[in-house]
C-alpha cells in the first residue's frame, strides 16, 4: 500500500490518503468514523494499516456515536481522529457542542468533509459557519500535501489548546491526488488513563467563558501559523484573501493575468478563528481586497466586519457580497475555479477579460448532445424493487405516496428510479416523514403511504422513528433496500455485517431482529423476484399499521466481485423487436444501461461490458426472448 | 523527455461512472511520480461515479505545485473512453493545440436507451472532435481490452495509448513501476497487458 510507503520516499496519494498518513504520523491511537463522500476513503486506509500501526478503527452506527468513541480516547490521554461529511457533523453536533465546552486531553481531530458543489451530497453546507457557532478552530487545507500536514500538526494544537480541532477539507482536496513526501510513523505507545478523580463536565457559563479565552489563545496561535503564507510584492495595492484550492486557483489565474508584481495574495490555512493580527498588517497597506472560498462568504464577512472595527474605510471589496466572484450558480453557490478567479481579478482591476469561448459542440455535431443522467447499475437491486413499488402502486390503484432516504437509492427520485421518490432530506428523515403524514389520516389525507431507505441509514437514524411510528400508531409502510453493505460510499460495513472495520468478527445486528424487537411486523423477500416482490408490496401496503417490508439482495457491485458472471443475451429469434409490442420494454421502460438496442438488428441487446447478470430483464420480458446461462455452481 | 512537453501538462480522462476513471488518472499520476514530477489530479467520486460524466484532471509538472482543476480550454491531452463524453470535454476544454485520443465504443445514456434523446452517430462524433482538435485518433479500446483479457480494461489500454503519444515526459519504465505499485497478481498481469497493447497501438498509429 502506497500510503504505508517508507519515510522520506514522495508518492502520489489522494487527499484522503494523505489525511489518513497525517494522522498515522501524529501517532493516532482511536479512529471512528460513518461513511460520506468525500472522506468515506479515509478509515478505510487507516483500518488496512491498523494491524502494522497498533491503531483501532470502527465505523461506527453514526457521527455522533463515532465522535463520543473518539471524545472518551481522548479523555483517556489518546490521539484520536473522528471522520464524517459536512452533513454528518449535523448529526454529531450536539455531542460537538458539548465538547467544544467540556475541551479535551489527547489530541482530538474532527475531520470534516465538505462538498462545494455538492458532487455526492444533497447540499454544499461550510462546516465553517457550524463551526464558529460552536466555538471549534479551524483549519483548511489547499492541497493533498497540506492535508498531510494539517492533519498531523492538528492533533498537537487541540492538545495545546485542550479542545477537538475541525480540518475542513473540500472534495478538490479529498479527492484530488499529489505528490507527498512521507514522514515518519512513530510507534503507538500512549497508553489511556481515566481514574475516578477525572471529571470532563459541561454544565456551566463558566466553561463557555473559558472556551471564548481558549479561541482567543488560538486566533494569537494562527497569526504565527506557517499554514497562513502571503506571496506576492512587497508593496501591493491588491491582495487576494484565499482558503482551500482557491489559494491555487487564485495563483494560477494572477499568473494568466500577468499580474504577480500587482496583486498579493494572503493563503489562510487557519480559517476560524481569524488570524486578526496577520489579516490586519495586509489590510493595512492595500486598497482592494479580493476573496478566493468555497462556498459562503466566511472569511470575507469576517473580514469586513474586522476592517470596519479597525475604521479601515479605504478599502475596498471584492467577493460573493459584491457579486464579483460567482460561478455558474452565481455568488456564493458551487466551486471556484481558475476561471472565476481570472474574471474576478479582472473585474476588480479594471482589466479587459472575455470568458474562453466554449466550443458549440452541438453545432458542430448538427443534433443536442444527450445529458447523462445519474443510473443505478447494472443488476442494481434497487431497481428491481423501485419496479415492483411501481408495480404494486398501480396494482392497489389508490395513489399511495413514496418518501425517499439517503443513499444510492435517492436515485430513485430519477428516471432511473421511475421517478418514484417524492421526498429527500436526510439520513433516516423518510421514516419521520412517513409517520406524519399517515398521521394525516385525522384530517382526511387517505392515501396510503411508503418509504424506502438502505440498511446503512437504518442503523443510522430511521430506529428512533420506528418505535415513534409504533406507540403512535402509524400508518405506513416501511421498506428496507436491505443490499447488505453501504453502497453509494463503497461498501463500507454496518451492524448487519459479519465484521468489523478492522476485519474482526462482529457481533452481527440483524435489522429484522430488530424491527421484530421494535413489535414490528416485518416480511422478507427477494427484489429479484420482481413479481412476487410486487405482489407482497401490493398486500403489505393494505394492512394497518406501521410495518416493514425487508428487500434483500446484495448489492451488485459486490456480488459480481471475483466472480464469473452469469451470462445474459437476447435470442434474436424470440425477440420480435418494434413489432413486439412491448414498445423496447427492457431498454426504453425497465432502463437497465446493460439493455441496449441493435439499431441495425432491429432488435434488443445486452451489452456484456455492463451486464452483471442478474436475469431481472429476463424475467420481465414479455417474449421470454431474454436467456439467462448460469455459472455452475453460482445458482440465483 | 518529449520536445513539446508542456508545463504544466494538462490531461483529461474522460468516461461514464464505472469505466475506470479514477484508476487511469491514478495511474498516470503514480507513474509521473515515478519520474521525479510533481502532479495534481482532480477528480470526484461518490454519485458521480453512479453512470453519471466523469473526468479527472491530471497536472504534470517539472516543478511547480498546481490546483487540481485545468481553466477551460487550456487541455494538451484529451483521453476519452467513450466517444459522447469526449465531445463533452472538448466542447469546453479544447484549446489550439489539444489532442485527443478517444474510444469508439459508446456507453449509451439512459435518455438515449429510453428514446428521449438520440445517440449520436459516432463516425459524426469522430469528425466533430477532429473539427476541435486537428490531432485526433480513435482507438478501439475496448476491443484491445477485450484482447487482453477484459472489457473493463480500456482505462488501461487508454493510458498505454497516452504513453505511447510520445507527448508525456513519462517513459514505459514508469508506468511499468507504477503498474507494479498498483496492482497484484493476475490483476496486475491484465493490466499490464492492456497497458502494453495500448502502448504499441499508438506508436504503430504514429508511424503511419
Amino acid at each position: 500500500m502506497t500510503v504505508m510507503a517508507q519515510a522520506g520516499k514522495k508518492v502520489a496519494l489522494t487527499g484522503n490518503e494523505a489525511i489518513a498518513r497525517g494522522a498515522m504520523e501524529a501517532g493516532v491511537s482511536y479512529v471512528a468514523s460513518y461513511p460520506g463522500s468525500p472522506t468515506a476513503e479515509i478509515p478505510g486506509v487507516l483500518a488496512l494499516a491498523a494491524a502494522a500501526c497498533g491503531h483501532y478503527v470502527e465505523w461506527s452506527v453514526n457521527e455522533k456515536v463515532a465522535m463520543e468513541g473518539a471524545a472518551a480516547a481522548s479523555f483517556a490521554g489518546l490521539r484520536s481522529l473522528v471522520v464524517m461529511k459536512a452533513d454528518g457533523l449535523n448529526v454529531a453536533l450536539d455531542f460537538a457542542g458539548a465538547l467544544a465546552l467540556s475541551g479535551c486531553r489527547g489530541g482530538l481531530v474532527v475531520l470534516v468533509g465538505d462538498d462545494p458543489a455538492a458532487h455526492s451530497s444533497i447540499r454544499e453546507e461550510d462546516t465553517r459557519t457550524i463551526c464558529k457557532a460552536v466555538h471549534l478552530p479551524v483549519l483548511e487545507p489547499s492541497s493533498v500535501a497540506e492535508a498531510r500536514d494539517m492533519t498531523r500538526e492538528a492533533f498537537s494544537l487541540s492538545e495545546f489548546l485542550a479542545l477537538p480541532v475541525v480540518v475542513r477539507c473540500v472534495t478538490r482536496v479529498c479527492h484530488a491526488s499529489g505528490d507527498v513526501t512521507l514522514g515518519a510513523i512513530p510507534p503507538v505507545e500512549r497508553r489511556p488513563v481515566f481514574g475516578r478523580e477525572d471529571r470532563v463536565i459541561t454544565f456551566s457559563a463558566r466553561l463557555h467563558a473559558l472556551l471564548e479565552q481558549k479561541m482567543a489563545r488560538a486566533a494569537e496561535h494562527f497569526a504565527a501559523s506557517l499554514f497562513n503564507a502571503y506571496s506576492g510584492p512587497g508593496q501591493s495595492d491588491t491582495l487576494i484573501i484565499a482558503s482551500g484550492p482557491a489559494v491555487f486557483y487564485a495563483r494560477e489565474a494572477r499568473e494568466l493575468l500577468e499580474q504577480e508584481d500587482r496583486v498579493g495574495i494572503l493563503k489562510l490555512g487557519t480559517t476560524w478563528p481569524l488570524p486578526a493580527s496577520l489579516l490586519l498588517a495586509h489590510l493595512r497597506g492595500v486598497k482592494r481586497v479580493i476573496f478566493a472560498e468555497e462556498v459562503e462568504p466566511f472569511i470575507e464577512d469576517g473580514v469586513m466586519a474586522l476592517a470596519a472595527a479597525e475604521g479601515l474605510l479605504h478599502l475596498s471589496f471584492y467577493g460573493k457580497r459584491s457579486g464579483h466572484v460567482a460561478g455558474s450558480f452565481g455568488p456564493g453557490a458551487g466551486e471556484l475555479d481558475v476561471d472565476i478567479l481570472k474574471e474576478a481579478l479582472a473585474g476588480a482591476l479594471g482589466l479587459p477579460y472575455s470568458r474562453p469561448v466554449v466550443a458549440a459542440v452541438a453545432q458542430s455535431l448538427g443534433q443536442e448532445m444527450p445529458v447523462r443522467e445519474f443510473a443505478l447499475c447494472a443488476g442494481c437491486p434497487h431497481r428491481a424493487s423501485f419496479w415492483a413499488v411501481k408495480a404494486a402502486l398501480e396494482l392497489d390503484g389508490r395513489g399511495g405516496v413514496v418518501i425517499g432516504d439517503i443513499g444510492c437509492y435517492t436515485l430513485g427520485m430519477a428516471g432511473t428510479g421511475y421517478h418514484l421518490l417524492q421526498t429527500v432530506h436526510s439520513m433516516g428523515s423518510g421514516v419521520g416523514i412517513a409517520g406524519g403524514l399517515s398521521q394525516l389520516r385525522r384530517f382526511g389525507f387517505d392515501r396510503p403511504v411508503i418509504c424506502v431507505l438502505g440498511d446503512s441509514t437504518f442503523y443510522h437514524a430511521a430506529l428512533p422513528a420506528l418505535v415513534n411510528a409504533r406507540f403512535h400508531r402509524s400508518n405506513f409502510l416501511c421498506i428496507l433496500l436491505d443490499n447488505e453493505t453501504t453502497a453509494m460510499t463503497g461498501h463500507q460495513p454496518h451492524p448487519g455485517r459479519l465484521t468489523t472495520a478492522m476485519g474482526e468478527a462482529g457481533d452481527t445486528v440483524l435489522p429484522e431482529e430488530l424491527i421484530r424487537g421494535m413489535g414490528l411486523p416485518c416480511s422478507v423477500a427477494d427484489p429479484y423476484d420482481v413479481e412476487k416482490t410486487a405482489v407482497l408490496v401490493c398486500d403489505e401496503m393494505r394492512l394497518p399499521g406501521p410495518r416493514v417490508l425487508l428487500l434483500r439482495r446484495a448489492c451488485a457491485l459486490v456480488a459480481v466481485k471475483g466472480r464469473e458472471k452469469d451470462t445474459v443475451s437476447v435470442d434474436p429469434e424470440k425477440c420480435l423487436g418494434d413489432a413486439c409490442g412491448c414498445a423496447r420494454f427492457c431498454s426504453r421502460v425497465f432502463g437497465c444501461p446493460a439493455n441496449i438496442w441493435d439499431e441495425t438488428a432491429g432488435r434488443a441487446r445486452i451489452d456484456e461490458a455492463v451486464c452483471s447478470g442478474c436475469g431481472v430483464c429476463a424475467a420481465l420480458c414479455p417474449r421470454q426472448a431474454i436467456v439467462v446461462k448460469r455459472r455452475e455452481g453460482v445458482g440465483t | 523527455m518529449a520536445p513539446d512537453f508542456r508545463e504544466p501538462l494538462n490531461i483529461i480522462v474522460t468516461g461514464v461512472g464505472g469505466q475506470g476513471n479514477v484508476l487511469a488518472s491514478k495511474l498516470l499520476a503514480t507513474a509521473a511520480v515515478e519520474a521525479g514530477c510533481r502532479v495534481a489530479v482532480g477528480e470526484t467520486f461518490g454519485v458521480s461515479q453512479r453512470g453519471g460524466s466523469v473526468m479527472s484532471h491530471v497536472r504534470i509538472s517539472r516543478s511547480k505545485a498546481y490546483g487540481p482543476l485545468i481553466p477551460l480550454g487550456a487541455a494538451h491531452l484529451v483521453a476519452g473512453l467513450e466517444p459522447l463524453e469526449t465531445l463533452r470535454v472538448l466542447g469546453s476544454y479544447a484549446g489550439v493545440d489539444t489532442q485527443v485520443i478517444m474510444n469508439d465504443r459508446p456507453n449509451y445514456p439512459l435518455a438515449c436507451l429510453s428514446g428521449a434523446a438520440a445517440y449520436p452517430d459516432v463516425a459524426e462524433m469522430v469528425k466533430a472532435a477532429a473539427g476541435l482538435s486537428a490531432r485526433t485518433t480513435v482507438i478501439p479500446a475496448s476491443e484491445l481490452a477485450a484482447r487482453a483479457g477484459s472489457l473493463l480494461a480500456a482505462n488501461t489500454v487508454l493510458v498505454g495509448a497516452l504513453a505511447g503519444s510520445g507527448l508525456l515526459p513519462l517513459c514505459r519504465e514508469h508506468f511499468l513501476a507504477a503498474l507494479d505499485t498498483l496492482f497484484q497478481g493476475s490483476i496486475k498481469e491484465l493490466n499490464t497487458r492492456a497497458f502494453l497493447l495500448g502502448l504499441e497501438w499508438r506508436q504503430e498509429e504514429g508511424r503511419q
